[in-house]
């Protein structure tokens, strides 16, 4: 479970996020929405520890995000899988060297390695490009690679933030429906922090709102209302 | 355990290979700043074995008068050689300083026959007195001329060569004092430049270190792999500078001996190679793992 209990979070004085409270129950499929500076990626940072709220808690499962020690955050990161818009894959490793990073740091076997990477890689689409470096392969597939990284150890959550704000039109919607996969197939979490209006449509799933750093609307089965 | 050292080991040796412009880089710099290093080993010896030729070019001479009886002599040889600014003493009796005298001038017949006629032995017995440090000759000098010694003493060169000894001895603390000085700079140098550039390196890496974190490597998993890459630079950056210092030596040598005949800069080189190796290596594989630890220690902070 996941939960944001009256957080606030600003940056040199200017919030970005005011009181926000929301929960996220295990296999939900959500899409955080709102103009560019609402408050989505300060969000996405939070739940992944990479940036500490003012005020408030930040709940993922047993751990407390707030609270954490920087030596206890790659515990909670194998825990969740993030995608970002830029893809944040490491340059100087093949598609398969940047999945299998996810394991090797976990410890590992080899051999479930060698097992998993290219079921992974499968899974998104890129079964015959695992030797290719990033600069090597187009936006949609760095995004796939990324979200095969995200998946590898079998999270229960996956953020995407704007995981489509680099991709055309065709590619955004296949990496979406990837997400949904993830969602549907391997039962994982997604929240999806996104701004664009299509998608949040097309999905009619639940979307929480925020607009000003501020929660304005969380409806079940919504849409893009701004 | 093995697995994790592994594969740190495994992404070290990609870190290098795949970064191959900026490790060829670094290296360049690490082999420059071991050259520097070994220029400082090799001009410290140097200097060292000038300065020890010129000190063991000085030296004073008490002369004895003649009727001083031979005991009396050696008995203060025995007294000052226990001081402990004395580092050799040397008794030359009447007879030796003679023969000594007759085998330098053996080709001068005018001197012989001079010799000859004279009947009787005209030079007088000496004692030659080192100091273990230049400073030291005034303070013998001085212990010669208050110990009551008159009566058997006839004359102490040192008030004739005190000009000369003084600027010799100065000379030599400049040479050891400039000596370890430039030393240290430059090393001082080689080191902030060496760990600069292994700094630079990491710096460019600082968006592959937040991934790696967000990925949730732990910090051994990222700081490793650098250590181990700047492990290999200190490795390689060794091994290359000593295969460019050794034909410079060469090079050098016949120069070298011109000014320091005592040293055989080639001899001395190649027959230290091995320890040369290790200094090299010991010096390249600090300063790259110790500089790559303290830049990556930067970025692991949260």
């Amino acid at each position: 479970m996941i939960a944001f209990h009256n957080v606030t979070k600003s940056y040199n004085g200017k919030p970005v996020l005011e009181n926000v409270s929301f929960k996220i129950s295990p296999g939900e499929f959500v899409s955080l929405t709102g103009p560019s500076g609402a408050g989505k990626s300060t969000i996405v940072k939070l739940l992944i520890g990479e940036d500490r709220p003012q005020k408030g808690r930040v709940i993922f499962g047993p751990y407390e995000v707030n609270k954490l020690e920087p030596e206890e955050m790659p515990a909670l990161r194998k825990k969740v899988g993030v995608v970002f818009q830029d893809f944040k894959l490491l340059p100087t490793k093949t598609s398969y060297e940047n999945v299998a990073f996810a394991l090797e740091v976990e410890g590992r076997a080899q051999w479930e390695i060698e097992e998993l990477v290219p079921q992974m890689l499968d899974l998104v689409g890129l079964a015959d490009n695992q030797s290719y470096f990033p600069h090597e392969l187009s936006g949609g597939m760095k995004q796939r690679v990324a979200i095969a990284r995200a998946m590898i150890h079998r999270p229960s959550v996956v953020v995407a933030d704007e995981p489509t704000g680099n991709l055309d039109h065709e590619n955004a919607e296949d990496i979406i429906n990837l997400l949904l996969k993830i969602n549907e197939e391997l039962g994982a979490t997604v929240i999806l922090a996104t701004h664009s209006r299509d998608i949040v449509n097309k999905l009619k799933r639940r979307v929480v709102t925020l607009k000003g750093g501020k929660l304005i609307n969380d409806a079940e089965h919504g849409h893009y209302i701004l | 355990m093995a697995t994790t050292f592994f594969r740190i080991l495994k992404f070290g040796f990609q870190n290098f290979s795949r970064n191959a412009l900026l490790s060829a880089t670094t290296i360049s710099v690490l082999v420059l700043a071991l050259l520097v290093f070994n220029g400082l080993l090799v001009f410290g010896v140097a200097a060292n074995t000038a300065t020890a030729s010129l000190q063991d070019k000085i030296d004073i001479s008490v002369y004895f008068k003649s009727e001083a009886p031979e005991d009396q002599i050696l008995e203060l040889a025995r007294v000052m050689e226990k001081l402990p600014e004395v580092k050799a003493i040397e008794y030359v009796s009447q007879d030796k300083a003679l023969s000594i005298f007759k085998d330098q001038h053996k080709d001068d017949p005018t001197i012989q026959q001079a010799l000859e006629e004279l009947q009787s032995n005209p030079l007088l017995a000496s004692l030659n007195i080192k100091a273990r440090n230049p400073d030291q000759y005034a303070n013998i000098a001085e212990y010669l001329t208050t110990e009551n010694l008159s009566d058997i003493i006839d004359k102490v060169n040192y008030t004739q060569t005190r000009l000369a000894i003084e600027r010799l001895a100065r000379i030599i603390d400049t040479i050891r004092n400039t000596g370890l000085a430039v030393t240290i700079f430059l090393s001082l140098v080689a080191i902030l430049v060496t760990f600069n550039t292994i700094r630079l390196v990491i710096y460019s890496n600082r968006e592959e270190i937040g991934i790696m974190r967000l990925v949730g490597a732990a910090n051994k998993f990222i700081h490793g792999p650098y250590v181990v890459a700047g492990i290999i630079y200190g490795l390689l950056g060794g091994v290359i500078s000593l295969l460019i210092a050794s034909p410079i030596i060469i090079l050098a040598a016949p120069y070298a001996d011109v000014f320091i005949p005592e040293l055989s800069l080639t001899a001395y080189f190649f027959d230290r190679w091995p320890q040369f190796l290790t200094y090299n290596l010991a010096f390249g594989i600090l300063l790259g793992s110790i500089s790559a630890t303290i830049a990556v220690r930067r970025y692991l902070k949260i």
